[in-house]
């Protein structure tokens, strides 16, 4: 379910099915991630190791750390990164450590 | 491994140019940007929006396509999202880049890295919805996402900007809650003189207020003890505007009281630095090409010090034709020759910035925050803490950070930095500069182990 | 400024040793250098450690684990004084091995070590299989681990501040940002600083890591130390992966996986390497596959303070007495038998330690 958003999108791109922690939204292909979790309403992306405190996108430019989430394991930068088909994102620290297949 | 004349560092206006100009005499140039598409912050993915947004975001913005055409045009080897890690002597530069960590040498490297927004900590800085005003901004220009309930709170030109373009998308700001005082005003008016050097800055600024006055947005100027309240969520902003408390519900709070130079790569390198009490920061020490104390180690655009979007992209030229002339490309004469008018047009664009430094200056509250506020946002290590450590004989960022952990997240102290020398200074009744900063190492941007592990080449053991 | 004990040097080792003479009573001044000074008390890898130790000399080992035994109590000390806890485990470590050759030489050398230390050396081999029930992430190039159960760890950042918070709290005065110049003794010892000070005290005790190389002469010190790089990678806070810690990595409290260290004959240059970045992490991986996908957060290069054949020395001066050398690469696993022992040494009472294997007569003159 699509929960209503802050943020408002000014234009519709064509849309690919996302996962974020188990929900599955429909995103821009190509867009920003981080932009396009926020438009799409997810207004928290982690809780952090320390407090627990929850946190979602500061900077939008790779600077602040606080879109962190976590894909095929790997704990990565959610502004960093666009909007690919099928693509499977969590909250970082709620999956296991999975050991490398190699 | 191909050795190239120059490696850039950042496809903002600086490190465009600069790779454009040092193509163009003959250079050999690789362009590392984390981006996946040139523009830098200022001009971020110009190409790919100027067309759906231009007349939102405006002309200053649109122009970005000159230089990243100018790039492509240029010959340079520009690696998009690329993320650099490392740069050692030499140069040798890390980055990882689809996944995979490589490295490239080159005999000279620029570092265009930008700015970052100056840290703004105020009470509930960190609860999701609130963002530096940077963030809005760069949300509406690359994503066409846009805040329907947003507050802005700070000070400075770009606060304007992007209230101004907020109008223009359809979505203005609740209100602007602004920090500067008239008492500001009156003091940057004794640098009027510069002011007018950069008449087109100043009525680029009244047709932004205008623009924003025009759609009714609320001004509050002056405002003092500003915090963000909420639970889970920013759900308002309260502050005071002369002796009256307020309160304005929102969904978004976007923050800004002036951009700072990155000066990680810098650092990283031990480039020294000096505080510059103008921009309240530290700025590297440079020779009027952008030359560091570190031989072939070059740096322009703002974070050689903040001058813009124009003065980034001649300064980016003007280092290029220094470099260009150490690589034997060009004679000294030549050198000066193509640079004169360059540095003229520098150091009229610069002229503005001492009105603006004082017309529009840092947040006092929010450089020496009360106790409870959190200031280091990765550790989360609050103001108090830092008191409590330089009472415990803590000179400067480097023993604090051992003693509370301020600096060792992952963004590195670049959203603390400032604010824990500024704590300290405070604390111990010292400079900034005699408190100095956090030594910067790698990894600049985290790396994961496998990529780092791949790089592993055995080596004979040289040492037992 | 006059003292019964000047410090020179404010990290682990001289808030030890100035933490445990306040204890008994003695006025104290700790004489601290800048933010940018090479401190291996910021730089260290947090083992509390004996195996390994001293396999050329059991008294080092037994030193090791008489301070590892009194640990515990002397950071529970640290963290009720003070209010802020100084985790340590001490559920044992690992000596992981990649070959089963290299893990049965250090067996041999450990069951000889064991022999002159009256058999007080508990250890085990865990064989892959063993090692995996305790160590579920373990790799399938380790072969086997050598498990010591005297081994342990702690956060070696909160132990400094704590000892840092307790001597102050203690009445000791601590100094910070001075650089020690000269020292002489007329009567007792005058202790000049750069900036002007001068500290006045009966008796001297010389902590400065790799600042001793150059002040030890002046108090007659051989000091005859060098510093070794060690490279130290931290990983991002990831949830519990491994149990113990080894010479290779360990968790810390808050979260990350430290990666350690690389040894390194470089002076002093305590730089990152991309070279010793990649190997580390390589050698982590290998231990621990699952650590590829871990994002490297912080480096540093830090500069170990190590004598000619690695053992601490502990040297009172033949041309100053009163004053002493006090300078070893293990500063954290000691910091207790610093605190709680040493003092007996310098004080000269009944209690005194037996140190006379780390004086530095022991080194030839050169």
């Amino acid at each position: 379910m699509k929960p209503a958003s802050p943020f408002l999108e000014l234009e519709g791109n064509p849309k690919v099915p996302v996962t974020f922690d188990g929900d599955v939204f429909e995103l821009p292909l190509g867009a920003n991630l981080a932009a396009a979790l926020l438009a799409a309403g997810v207004q928290v992306f982690r809780h952090t190791p320390v407090s627990g405190a929850p946190r979602a996108p500061f900077c939008m430019m790779g600077a602040c750390f606080d879109c962190l989430v976590e894909i095929d394991g790997v704990v990565r930068q959610a502004c960093m990164l666009e909007v690919t088909q099928g693509l499977c994102v969590s909250r970082p620290g709620t999956g296991e450590a999975t050991d490398a297949t190699e | 491994m191909q050795q190239n004349d120059l490696i850039v560092i950042g496809a903002g206006p600086a490190g465009m140019a600069a790779a454009t100009e040092a193509t163009s005499h003959g250079l050999t140039v690789t362009l590392l940007d984390e981006q996946p598409r040139a523009g830098g912050q200022i001009y971020r993915d110009v190409d790919r929006v100027a067309d759906k947004r231009g007349d939102i975001l405006g002309k200053d913005f649109t122009y970005g396509r000159t230089l990243t055409g100018g790039l492509r045009a240029s010959g340079t080897t520009h690696l998009t999202g690329a993320m650099v890690w490392s740069i050692e002597d030499g140069f040798r530069v890390s980055f990882t880049k689809d996944g995979r960590a490589a490295q490239i040498t080159g005999s000279h490297i620029l570092l265009a890295t930008g700015a970052l927004e100056r840290p703004m900590p105020v009470p509930g800085w960190t609860l999701p919805g609130v963002m530096t005003a940077g963030a809005g901004q760069i949300l509406l220009k690359q994503s066409g996402v846009l805040a329907r309930r947003a507050v802005l709170v700070g000070s400075g030109p770009l606060l304007y900007l992007i209230a101004a373009q907020m109008v223009r998308a359809g979505t203005p700001p609740m209100a602007l809650v602004e920090t500067q005082t008239r008492g500001d005003m009156a003091r940057a008016m004794r640098d009027i003189g510069g002011a007018m050097r950069g008449w087109p800055y100043l009525v680029k600024g009244v047709r932004m207020l205008a623009t924003i006055i025009r759609a009714r947005v609320p001004r509050y100027v002056g405002a003092t003890d500003i915090a963000i309240e909420g639970r889970a969520q920013a759900e308002a902003v309260t502050f005071n505007v002369a002796g009256r408390a307020k309160r304005i519900a929102c969904d978004t709070v976007l923050l800004h009281h002036g951009v700072v130079p990155n000066t990680q790569a810098a650092r990283s390198l031990d480039v020294p630095h000096r505080w510059d009490d103008g921009q309240q920061c530290f700025v590297p020490e440079l020779d009027t090409w952008g030359g560091t104390g570190v031989d072939g180690l070059f740096i322009a655009g703002d974070g050689a010090g903040i001058g813009g979007a124009k003065v980034a992209e001649m300064a980016g030229r003007i280092a290029a034709i220094r470099i260009a002339e150490a690589v034997g490309r060009l004679t000294v004469q030549q050198r000066d020759a193509r640079a004169a008018p360059l540095l003229r047009s520098r150091a009229s664009d610069n002229a503005i910035r001492p009105f603006l430094d004082k017309a529009y200056p840092a947040y006092q509250p929010a450089l020496t925050p009360e106790d409870a506020t959190i200031v280091c946002r990765c550790e989360e290590v609050t103001a108090g803490d830092i008191r409590r450590y330089a009472g415990l004989g803590c000179l400067g960022p480097n023993q604090t950070k051992a003693f509370g952990r301020p600096g060792m997240g992952p963004c590195q102290g670049r959203y603390c930095g400032l604010t824990v020398t500024a704590l300290l200074a405070e604390a111990n009744a010292q400079t900034p500069e005699q408190t100095g900063y956090y030594r910067i190492r790698p990894p600049l941007k985290p790396v994961t182990l496998g990529e780092l592990a791949m790089m592993d080449t055995p080596e004979p053991d040289a040492a037992e | 400024m006059e003292a019964d004990y000047a410090i020179i040097g404010g990290g682990v080792v001289g808030l030890s040793v100035a933490w445990g003479l306040l204890k008994r009573g003695k006025r104290v001044i700790v004489i601290d250098g800048d933010d940018g000074a090479f401190r291996a008390s910021r730089g260290n890898f947090g083992l509390v450690w004996v195996q390994s130790k001293g396999m050329n000399q059991p008294r080092y080992a037994r030193w090791s684990q008489q301070s590892a035994a009194i640990w515990a109590e002397f950071a529970e000390e640290l963290g009720d004084n003070t209010g802020h806890a100084v985790p340590l485990e001490q559920k044992g470590g690992y000596d992981l091995h990649f070959s089963e050759e290299t893990l049965q030489e250090t067996v041999e050398k450990y069951e000889t070590l064991k022999a002159q230390l009256d058999g007080d050396y508990p250890y085990e081999v865990l064989g892959h299989n063993a090692l995996r029930k305790e160590e579920p992430h373990i790799g399938p190039k380790v072969v086997g681990a050598i498990l010591h159960h005297q081994d342990g760890h702690a956060n070696p950042l909160r132990l400094l501040t704590a000892l840092a918070d307790d001597v102050r709290r203690m009445g000791g005065t601590v100094l910070n940002g001075k650089t020690v110049t000269d020292v002489t003794k007329p009567d007792g010892f005058h202790i000049q600083c750069s900036d002007g000070t001068v500290i006045g005290a009966a008796k001297v005790v010389l902590s400065a890591g790799l600042g001793a190389a150059e002040l030890g002469p002046k108090l007659g010190f051989k000091a005859p130390i060098r510093p070794q790089r060690g490279q130290v990678l931290i990983t991002e806070k990831l949830p519990k992966l491994i149990n113990r810690p080894s010479l290779i990595a360990r968790q810390v409290d808050e979260g990350g996986i430290q990666i350690g260290a690389t040894n390194e004959e470089v002076g002093l240059n305590d730089r990152v390497t991309q070279p010793g970045l990649s190997g580390l992490a390589a050698e982590a991986i290998a231990a621990y596959p699952a650590l590829a996908r871990a994002q490297l957060v912080r480096s540093w290069g830090a500069l170990r303070v190590l004598s000619p054949d690695g053992l601490p020395i502990y040297q009172e001066s033949p041309q100053m007495p009163g004053a002493f050398l006090v300078t070893c690469h293990s500063g954290i696993t000691l910091a207790a038998a610093h605190a709680r022992l040493l003092p007996d040494w310098m004080e000269r009472t009944d209690a005194a330690p037996d140190l006379e294997v780390f004086s530095e007569t022991r080194f030839a003159i050169s």
